[in-house]
């Protein structure tokens, strides 16, 4: 099925995901969609399953112009989508997630299904226990069942949101040998990735986004390079700055192992002085959050120590690691770092001195008038937070900060931001860089991290390479380190 | 915009209000009775005398101590549906100390009250506990721990504290005079628990509104997560936020055993604890209101016994009026924000 | 072997039980779509005085049962309008109609209060009733006792092995995937809480009608709070339900059987038993739920065999989805 999307726009209020994006697929072609965090292919995505409506543009599936109004709908026009977490129901067994949603009467026929079943797995050498419980399966494994369910339910294209996170190399090969049987079948596949090496191995066509638009089209063959060209802007020359390290080490971690369920450090070591700043570089989900937050004391170290300013922090509960000096600015402002519903006098008033049990409100207003002055905060103390624009909320986040820091952790500090508002933010970084503060961030901005780094670690499946000095490295080099090739 | 806001809600509220009549109203003639007497006789019986007057100050004593504990768990996004519960424990830690401990009335009075606050706290430790460490929903363990606490003393009270002529359902012997709570000549209502459950109220509302605690309870309610984040202790002040709000209805459950019947009866919470929660959701969760609401709620509860007595009706109409009143309100709240939503 | 009277006694049990049954059966159908419908001991009682006064009034029994389930759908529908149409709080909305109905069953009730009236008829089953044993327990009762044994089947057919039936229970555990496979969530979240609904108004019915005929004020004694703590002992399932059912129904009269025996164990035991059990099913379920430290914990406590029987037995986390409304793109 040939699909083509034609002049797709989306607006999220002032942010605008697709700008204009038109893209063809061909039928019976395995398509690679890539592009950062940001760039718009989860929303084109959405898009195209019926998960979202558009703005403006339009959709053709085999040269007829189509409206997808639900997933359902999505599924009858041919259209499936599989989710990077599957959208199934893990409290079911795998042959009633199988059977949910395809038409039939008023009883279950379980043993026609179960045929079913076991035949399309047979055909991809599938290995699934149609009464297994879906909860306990790999992720791998719910994938497979997902995409024998569409297939099942007559899809002709089918849409793969980063498919390969989580899953083992064993049902990445089974997975990617299915994927190119389908399409020498006829089924059109889009492989929405960001791991270019999958996306070159895979892809006879591949479609770069950034920002909300194309930026351009490979056909095979195509190297990774050619790829991360078109993943990442031009950045400008960096410009001149003293070398930092001002002190002794602010952070340590020898030997550290952070585990989640979803991805694994192992045997990280650095140290980090007072007053340097060490930019965190890799594709989403490489291990940068893990390393931050461990630093920050909110996940905690499986193996290894961490000292914090000289204290041995190994295995501390978080609020030493507040009283140690560290604070930790995360992403999701809103969700995690500022308390939705009350006003900037209350997180004045909530963080404030320990002025005794009563709350000094002129106190506090004045505190707060203040901070807004100094942070040009376009709001007033009665404004409540959630009403702040995303710029507005990071120069409270940072605003609400103590005054001495020993370690500043801050995760994609500009996401969202505008120029300005950016610009902004890193001058008043560098001035605590100056006081001594160590700062370590994560970004998907090369010309952020090259720009502002003293030192820049690259995160790469759960690894972290040796530090680079940002001043010894272009943008280009660092976007193919982050690409996965060696130095 | 904030006038426009108020503007807003003032309207709601009388449509709720209508609302509440009109159905009534409807009710009323189902039952064949005349809409009208019933409303004078609810609205205006608590008026017609002192002692009647005195009644509304009884009923107003539990009603604004549970609704005051309730608000301080409401801040920290908490549902205690146990309050129930936690008067009953109140009030028979009040009992212990009047039965078993012979004493003074300047002795006594402090006693039973310490100890309805200590029992109280206690009972909302418990469903505090199961919350942050057992992760039970505190609506599933306050109304199981409200059980609990009414078969706890009927034990007692057909056990251990029967009467020695024998267990019946008027409950224990009388408490000595001692333990009794001076009441306010001509009325049956006591100066001692009213004025405890005004600063009560009013101390709730100064906490919230002008206390780090209270602010802290907010943020905890409001995102558990960023408060943590900030260093708050969110499990040790929702433990608190309990045993604050158990301390204030078990000192409710202890007045209503030591100033109002002298005794530990069964049931001896009344129900109150259930009409405070009516109370807090009618105040929209705000302590300003809570002694409005609490006023006329209290004036329908000792309206309501006249319908009996002159009209043949049951009084539960008095229950009907208050309950319908809070749900219309929410229904109607609801109904304008959804229209409001659409209009953007 | 056992004596005529102990098998009509536990005949009597069954047959007691039944509202119990229906309001359990009712109320696992509106869970296990995601809704909390608190409202069960008020809508129970209000039920209860509707079907008997239609039925006295009407002199029909049917119309009397079909007004029970009428009113107890009526009163579910409003905790679900008012929590999905107009987004307040579920439990808000039904613990506000619990102390509503409550008290309109005793006011709209009082002219039929202590009045002898129409009763379902004692129809023991030819054939069946003759079985030994089983047959006096399970057969020698009226149509309603019958139709809570099919309620019991029924439900646990429908969600078991009904197409209808694995949309339900997908809406409850994770709505955004029924979404995604074309299921209106909210349509059967409506749909269902009225179901439920019904049934506990079949519950209030088999109470007035059936069991203890007539209707007084507060009447069915606080039968809605145990019907919920015996959907969350029972692990949300028609048949462990039902079992939950008819313990409790047991433990209420054996108090007082057993009662002489006993005189150390007060009765209050049985009165605050399911709650209590309620808790630790409550504690037992959610320590599970939340990995890591609570599993590790409470094996220290148990010797192993018995924890594996109790959590095989509770094996029953809430519906996933319970309490949340979805809000479609």
């Amino acid at each position: 099925m040939k699909i083509e999307l034609r002049d797709i726009t989306k607006r999220f209020g002032p942010v605008v995901a697709n700008d204009g994006i038109s893209v063809t697929i061909e039928g019976g072609t395995i398509h690679g969609l890539l592009g950062e965090n940001g760039a718009g292919k989860t929303t084109l995505m959405k898009i195209l399953s019926g998960y979202q409506s558009c703005d403006a543009g339009s959709i053709f599936l085999d040269g007829r112009a189509v409206r997808l109004r639900s997933p359902a709908e999505a599924i009858t026009a041919g259209i499936g989508m599989l989710h990077q977490d599957p959208l199934d129901i893990p409290q079911l067994s795998v042959l009633d997630n199988f059977m949910l949603g395809r038409e039939g009467g008023w009883r279950l026929r379980r043993e026609a299904a179960r045929a079913t079943l076991r035949e399309l797995c047979a055909r991809f050498g599938f290995a699934l226990d149609p009464d297994a419980i879906v909860g306990a399966l790999t992720v791998g494994e719910r994938q497979q069942l997902e995409l024998v369910r569409l297939l099942s339910l007559g899809i002709r294209a089918i849409i793969l949101d980063e498919p390969t996170t989580g899953i083992s190399a064993p049902q990445k090969a089974l997975l990617f040998e299915t994927l190119q049987r389908l399409a020498g079948e006829g089924l059109t596949v889009v492989f929405v990735s960001h791991k270019l090496d999958e996306v070159g191995q895979l892809c006879s066509r591949a479609t770069v986004l950034r920002r909300g638009r194309v930026a351009g089209e490979v056909r095979a063959p195509f190297t990774a390079d050619e790829l991360v060209t078109l993943m990442f802007d031009q950045c400008l020359e960096r410009s001149p700055r003293e070398p930092a390290c001002l002190g002794a080490p602010a952070v340590e971690l020898r030997d550290a192992s952070i585990c989640t369920y979803r991805i694994a450090l192992h045997d990280v070591s650095i140290s980090v002085c007072a007053g340097e700043v060490l930019g965190l570089a890799g594709l989403e989900g490489s291990g940068q959050s893990l390393f931050l937050q461990a630093c920050a004391g909110i996940l905690p170290i499986a193996s290894g120590a961490i000292t914090v300013a000289g204290r041995e922090m190994t295995r501390q509960p978080y609020r030493r690691y507040l009283e140690a000096g560290v604070a930790f600015v995360p992403a999701a402002r809103l969700e995690e770092g500022l308390v939705s519903g009350l006003t900037v006098r209350e997180h004045v008033a909530l963080l404030g001195d320990g002025g005794g049990p009563f709350i000094r409100w002129p106190h506090a207003d004045a505190l707060a008038a203040d901070m807004i002055r100094t942070y040009n905060i376009v709001g007033t103390p009665h404004t409540a937070v959630h009403e702040l624009s995303g710029g507005n909320q990071q120069r409270a986040l940072l605003a609400l900060l103590p005054e001495r820091l020993n370690l500043l952790l801050m995760e994609h500090p500009t996401r969202g931001l505008d120029i300005e508002s950016a610009d902004w933010v890193w001058s008043r970084l560098l001035q605590r860089r100056e006081q001594g503060t160590a700062i370590i961030f994560t970004s998907t901005d090369l010309d952020e991290l090259v720009e502002n780094s003293d030192r820049i670690v690259v995160f790469s499946g759960g690894a972290m390479s040796q530090p680079v000095n940002a001043c010894d490295i272009t943008c280009e080099e660092l976007g193919h380190l982050i690409g996965g090739r060696r130095p | 915009m904030k006038a426009h806001l108020a503007g807003r809600r003032a309207l709601l509220a009388l449509v709720a209000i209508a609302l509440t009549f009109v159905s009534s109203t409807i009710i009323l003639l189902l039952a064949g009775a005349n809409p009208l007497e019933a409303f004078g006789h609810l609205l205006t019986g608590a008026f017609e005398s002192p002692r009647k007057l005195g009644d509304v100050a009884v009923a107003a004593v539990p009603l604004l101590l549970c609704s005051a504990g309730m608000l301080v768990t409401f801040a920290a996004g908490l549902w205690n549906i146990g309050v129930e519960g936690q008067m009953v424990a109140g009030a028979v830690a009040a009992t212990w100390a009047a039965l078993a401990v012979p004493a003074p009335a300047g002795v006594m009075i402090p006693l039973t009250i310490v100890a309805g606050l200590a029992g109280g706290a206690l009972w909302g430790l418990l469903a505090g506990v199961l919350k942050t460490y057992g992760h039970v929903h505190e609506i599933f363990a306050g109304l199981g721990l409200n059980f609990v606490s009414m078969a706890l003393t009927n034990y007692l009270i057909f056990g251990p504290w029967k009467p020695p002529d024998g267990a019946t359902m008027s409950g224990t012997d009388p408490f000595p005079e001692a333990a009794w709570m001076p009441v306010i000549t001509g009325t049956r209502a006591s100066a001692i628990p009213l004025l405890l459950a005004v600063v009560a109220i009013a101390a709730v509302y100064v906490m919230l509104r002008d206390t780090r605690w209270g602010l802290t309870l907010k943020a905890i309610g409001l995102n558990g997560q960023a408060a943590r984040r900030m260093g708050i202790n969110d499990r040790l002040h929702v433990l608190v936020a309990f045993a604050v709000c158990g301390g204030l209805a078990g000192l409710a459950g202890a007045v209503q055993a030591t100033a109002v019947y002298h005794r530990l009866i069964p049931g001896i919470s009344g129900g109150y604890g259930y009409l405070s929660q009516l109370v807090v959701l009618l105040s929209g969760l705000r302590a300003a209101w809570v002694p409005l609401v609490v006023f006329f709620f209290s004036v329908v509860q000792v309206g309501s016994p006249r319908l009996e007595l002159r009209m043949q009706v049951d009084s539960s109409l008095g229950g009907v009026l208050q309950a319908s009143l809070v749900l219309f309100f929410l229904l109607v709240n609801g109904l304008g924000r959804r229209l409001e939503r659409r209009r953007e | 072997m056992l004596s005529p009277l102990v098998i009509d006694t536990i005949g009597s049990l069954v047959a007691a039980s039944s509202p119990l049954v229906f309001a359990g059966i009712g109320e696992v159908l509106t869970e296990r779509v995601g809704v909390v419908n608190l409202s069960l001991d008020g809508s129970i009682l209000l039920a209860a005085m509707a079907g008997f006064a239609v039925a006295f009034v009407s002199g029909s029994l049917l119309a009397g049962v079909a007004a029970a389930m009428a009113v107890g759908a009526l009163v579910a529908l409003i905790v679900a309008y008012g929590s999905i149409a107009l987004g307040q709080n579920q439990v808000a909305v039904g613990f506000v109609l619990t102390l509503l109905c409550a008290d309109l069953s005793s006011f709209l009730g009082m002219s039929f209060v202590r009045i002898p009236g129409p009763t379902v008829p004692h129809w023991p089953i030819p054939g069946l009733v003759n079985i030994p044993v089983i047959g006096r327990i399970l057969f020698n009762h009226n149509a309603m006792v019958y139709l809570s044994y099919v309620a019991i089947v029924a439900a646990w057919w429908f969600l078991a092995h009904s197409r209808p039936g694995l949309q339900l229970r997908a809406v409850g555990e994770r709505p955004e995937a029924a979404y995604a496979r074309g299921i209106d969530a909210n349509r059967l979240r409506y749909v269902y809480t009225a179901v439920g609904g019904a049934f506990v108004g079949l519950a209030g019915a088999a109470y007035s009608l059936s069991v203890k005929i007539g209707w007084s004020h507060g009447h069915t004694s606080g039968m809605g709070w145990i019907a919920l703590a015996i959907v969350i002992f029972g692990g949300w399932s028609p048949l462990r339900v039902a079992l939950g059912a008819y313990l409790f129904g047991a433990l209420k009269s054996l108090g007082s059987i057993l009662q002489p025996t006993m005189p150390h164990v007060p009765t209050q035991v049985f009165q605050a038993a399911p709650f209590a059990l309620m808790i630790v099913a409550l504690v037992l379920v959610s320590g599970e739920a939340t990995e890591g430290a609570a599993r590790q914990r409470l094996p220290a406590l148990l010797p192993v065999r018995l924890l594996r029987t109790i959590t095989g037995l509770l094996r029953g986390t809430p519906p996933a989805g319970l309490g949340k409304t979805l809000q479609p793109d």
